[in-house]
């Protein structure tokens, strides 16, 4: 919950990092790849990451998607960001974000139809994706252009790949495939629980389960060295 | 010198139950029904056993060890858990399918929670749902009982390479010049063609099906003979039973022709098995004598529903799991009253 | 956990003019946005639809080159596409000699998982229904999906009897799925061992694929020979 806390707009003072400016760093690129990702460590787009992960090219078409809304209505915010009272904020990124996923997906329906029947209700349903409205309403209503640009690049590509190791797991286990690519036989027993609904619930779990334990043992390390015991997260 | 009197409360003398000790009863009582699934179908079988009960230890000794909960293999539950696996599955499934379903049995169904004792679910049952889920052709393809060689050579299904689709069994089947095998267990016959099997068939157990699950009588007795040891609870089974053919019945009386006679429910499919030995997990069931009641009614009545409405064939398992998982709400509902309280009031607070 | 309040001195306050210039502005930057997307995407959209249906069509007629699009309306009449007339389209294709390979039609029956549609490719010649494709169905990996590939099953449409009867307005025997190994008749479809519902979803989007479009196929038949 720590990372929550950072995000938040609590007035508590001192004043959180994201009241200020922040200066373009590495970091505000990598932070929402890694250390914040959206859905490993934030638990947030959960409805799109378990529903259209049943194959890598729809894990790939809405990771993809849902970055470009995010740097779009990103952008759009923060440029103006001087310009919008508080009292119709909310309102105003709605409109916002729900414009840039109209053209999304028109956008999709043009490049490819087997992708957006695949990804179907979910294209629209970015509208409502809460990665979305909280990096406006966290970061790029407060930030400058380009590190909100670059914020939401990270967070997007984060967003992309939790998606893609959802997808490729389950593809692999569901179809012996990656991008529609036999990998094994012909023969190759699809375990056809990970495509279905369940499937995303394991392969979800089994990820979590790998990034916490990696995340322990990375923090029984630091004990072991330092003798301090690392911030409990 | 004064007499020292000893004082002390109730029970006085008491017999030393450990965990491994029933479970090393029910292993035993487990025993002759293997046997004669091994007689029944064969070298497969044998070996489907052995692979179940070893992947089932292996992942308990793996998670046991991960955990640092010392060594728990020794308490004989992930025996069970893969024996009554095994005996579950059809005598042909795969070696490797049935490897993922054990392993997945005691990691998602046990491990997960906490090992022996945290378990929400019956762990045979998890691992019998999830291959359910992710094969569900291997899961109902059904070879016939007494195949002439079958102490000979395997079925040919059982030997598929990991991660391989099952080599089809349809050709070695035909080649058996089995006299009236149809491809379908009593249960299918029932549901889609309305034929019932004899009553002395489905009881014995010379009909196809999975491994453990044919024979009634012989599943009655290892029960029966447990719950004389006071090895499992048997107001269990007794329930499920009940509930079971207190719902076939008035749907038989209207239409003897369409649906199944109450001792045909019985007989059947994996209801018998899953009674004595499954629905009676003590982790997994309601821990009041009137709960274990109302759960055992549950099994029974849903197990029926499903096989009569529902899509699929057998109900058994999908019954059991729900009732595991309403089973914690069944035992908070049923609490005894505490001596000397009043109804409706709280007990005094210690 | 406790909920931090912090006085704070009064906010400005917002004048009413910039709360309506902005979602005023918003909107407007909003609408132009959305216009120019689906302006600019629409013949690209049209275009990609138009070559997704000609690829399903030919594969299900193979041998075609050319296609021409109807719609069967509401009072069974076969009338050219894109007129904004309402109704059930239907293709006739037509192969290098311009001679009429056959019609592809679609239709939709309710199957485990939700609606099957299939399209069909139904011979005038015959009288029947010669091959088929599913088109949109969420039945199970396993048993639902076979309906496409299970050679023994697409055995039943090769020659799917779709014969009018005297009056010619409906099928002469409506198109059925029986139970496994009871076909007896053509207009019958042989089920899928385990996949019965599936399967039967299969004749009911044959049913009523046909029910639909041969009344009107047949009324026509001499204009949609002759390609243009």
């Amino acid at each position: 919950m720590a990372e929550a806390s950072n995000q938040s707009t609590s007035t508590s003072s001192p004043a959180p990092l994201f009241d200020r400016e922040e200066p373009l760093t590495a970091d505000t690129f990598i932070r929402g790849l890694w250390e914040e990702n959206p859905v490993f460590v934030m638990m947030l787009g959960m409805c799109p990451a378990l529903a259209v992960t049943n194959s890598t090219i729809n894990a790939l078409g809405m990771g993809l998607s849902t970055t470009f809304v995010l740097i779009c209505s990103g952008a759009l915010v923060s440029w103006l960001r001087n310009w919008i009272p508080k009292q119709v904020r909310i309102a105003s990124y709605i409109v916002i974000i729900a414009t840039f996923v109209t053209v999304v997906d028109y956008l999709i329906q043009a490049i490819s139809l087997e992708l957006y029947a695949a990804l179907g209700a979910f294209i629209q349903l970015i509208v409502v994706n809460c990665i979305i409205l909280g990096r406006a309403e966290a970061y790029a209503s407060k930030q400058r252009l380009l590190p909100t640009i670059v914020n939401s690049l990270g967070t997007g590509l984060g967003f992309t790949l939790a998606l893609l190791s959802l997808g490729t797991v389950r593809e692999l286990l569901g179809n012996g495939s990656i991008l529609g690519v036999q990998l094994f036989s012909d023969n190759f027993q699809g375990w056809v629980i990970m495509i279905l609904p369940p499937g995303g619930f394991f392969v979800l779990g089994a990820w979590l389960l790998f990034f916490n334990w990696r995340r322990l043992r990375k923090e029984r390390r630091m004990t072991e060295q330092t003798g301090v015991i690392a911030n409990a997260v | 010198m004064p007499k020292i009197i000893e004082i002390r409360t109730s029970p006085h003398l008491k017999r030393a139950v450990s965990v491994d000790r029933i479970m090393r009863t029910v292993v035993l009582a487990l025993l002759p029904i293997a046997a004669f699934a091994v007689w029944q179908f064969g070298l497969s079988v044998l070996l489907l056993l052995l692979t179940t009960t070893g992947a089932a230890v292996a992942t308990e000794w793996f998670f046991a060890r991960a955990s640092g909960r010392g060594n728990t293999v020794a308490d004989w539950s992930a025996v069970i858990t893969g024996l009554l696996l095994g005996l579950t599955l059809p005598p042909g499934f795969p070696l490797w399918m049935a490897a993922v379903a054990a392993f997945v049995g005691i990691a998602l169904g046990k491990a997960l929670f906490g090992g022996l004792g945290y378990n929400v679910m019956n762990p045979a049952l998890v691992g019998r749902a999830f291959v359910q889920a992710a094969f569900p052709v291997a899961i109902t393809t059904w070879t016939p009982a007494f195949a002439p060689g079958r102490f000979a050579e395997l079925i040919p299904s059982t030997l598929t390479l990991p991660f391989m689709q099952p080599i089809p069994v349809a050709d070695w089947i035909a080649g058996l010049n089995m006299d009236g095998w149809s491809g379908a267990t009593p249960l299918a016959m029932q549901k889609f063609q309305h034929i019932e099997t004899p009553i002395t068939e489905t009881f014995t157990g010379l009909i196809a099906g999975s491994a453990g699950e044919t024979s009634a009588l012989l599943i009655l007795i290892c029960g029966l003979w447990l719950a004389w040891q006071r090895m499992l609870d048997w107001r269990i089974p007794a329930s499920v039973m009940a509930g079971a053919a207190l719902t076939a019945l008035p749907f038989w009386l209207m239409d003897p022709s369409l649906y199944p006679s109450p001792w045909f429910v019985l007989c059947s499919g994996g209801l018998m098995l899953a009674a004595w030995f499954m629905a009676s997990d003590m982790v997994a069931s309601p821990v009041t004598a009137r709960g274990v009641i109302i759960y055992g009614l549950f099994i029974g009545v849903l197990t029926v529903v499903i096989r009569l409405f529902g899509g699929l064939v057998e109900g058994v398992m999908y019954a059991i799991l729900l009732g595991n998982a309403i089973g914690p709400l069944i035992s908070d509902w049923t609490q005894p009253r505490v001596y000397g309280s009043v109804k409706g009031k709280q007990p005094p607070a210690h | 956990m406790t909920i931090e309040v912090e006085l704070q001195p009064p906010p400005a306050a917002t004048p009413t003019w910039a709360m309506l210039r902005t979602l005023g502005g918003i909107a407007m930057i909003s609408g132009l946005l959305v216009v120019v997307a689906y302006q600019t995407t629409l013949p690209m959209i049209a275009e990609k639809q138009r070559i997704l249906t000609e690829r399903l069509v030919f594969q299900v007629l193979p041998g075609a080159v050319s296609k021409r699009d109807f719609i069967v309306t509401e009072q069974g009449a076969l009338a050219p596409a894109g007129e904004g007339i309402a109704g059930d389209p239907i293709y006739a294709a037509y192969d290098a000699e311009g001679r009429l390979k056959g019609v592809a039609i679609s239709g939709t029956g309710s199957g485990y998982a939700g609606p099957v549609t299939v399209m069909f490719a139904y011979d005038p010649g015959c009288h029947c229904i010669v091959r088929s494709k599913v088109l949109k169905s969420n039945e199970t990996p396993g048993f639902g999906d076979k309906l496409d590939t299970d050679p023994e099953f697409l055995k039943n449409l090769e020659a799917l009897d779709a014969r009018l009867d005297v009056t010619g307005t409906a099928l002469a025997n409506p198109i059925v799925t029986v139970k496994h190994g009871t076909k007896t008749e053509p207009w019958q479809i042989d089920a899928i061992t385990g996949a019965t519902i599936s399967s039967r979803a299969m004749g009911k989007a044959a049913d009523q694929a046909a029910q639909r479009a041969v009344p009107a196929i047949q009324r026509e038949l001499t204009s949609l020979s002759q390609p243009n």
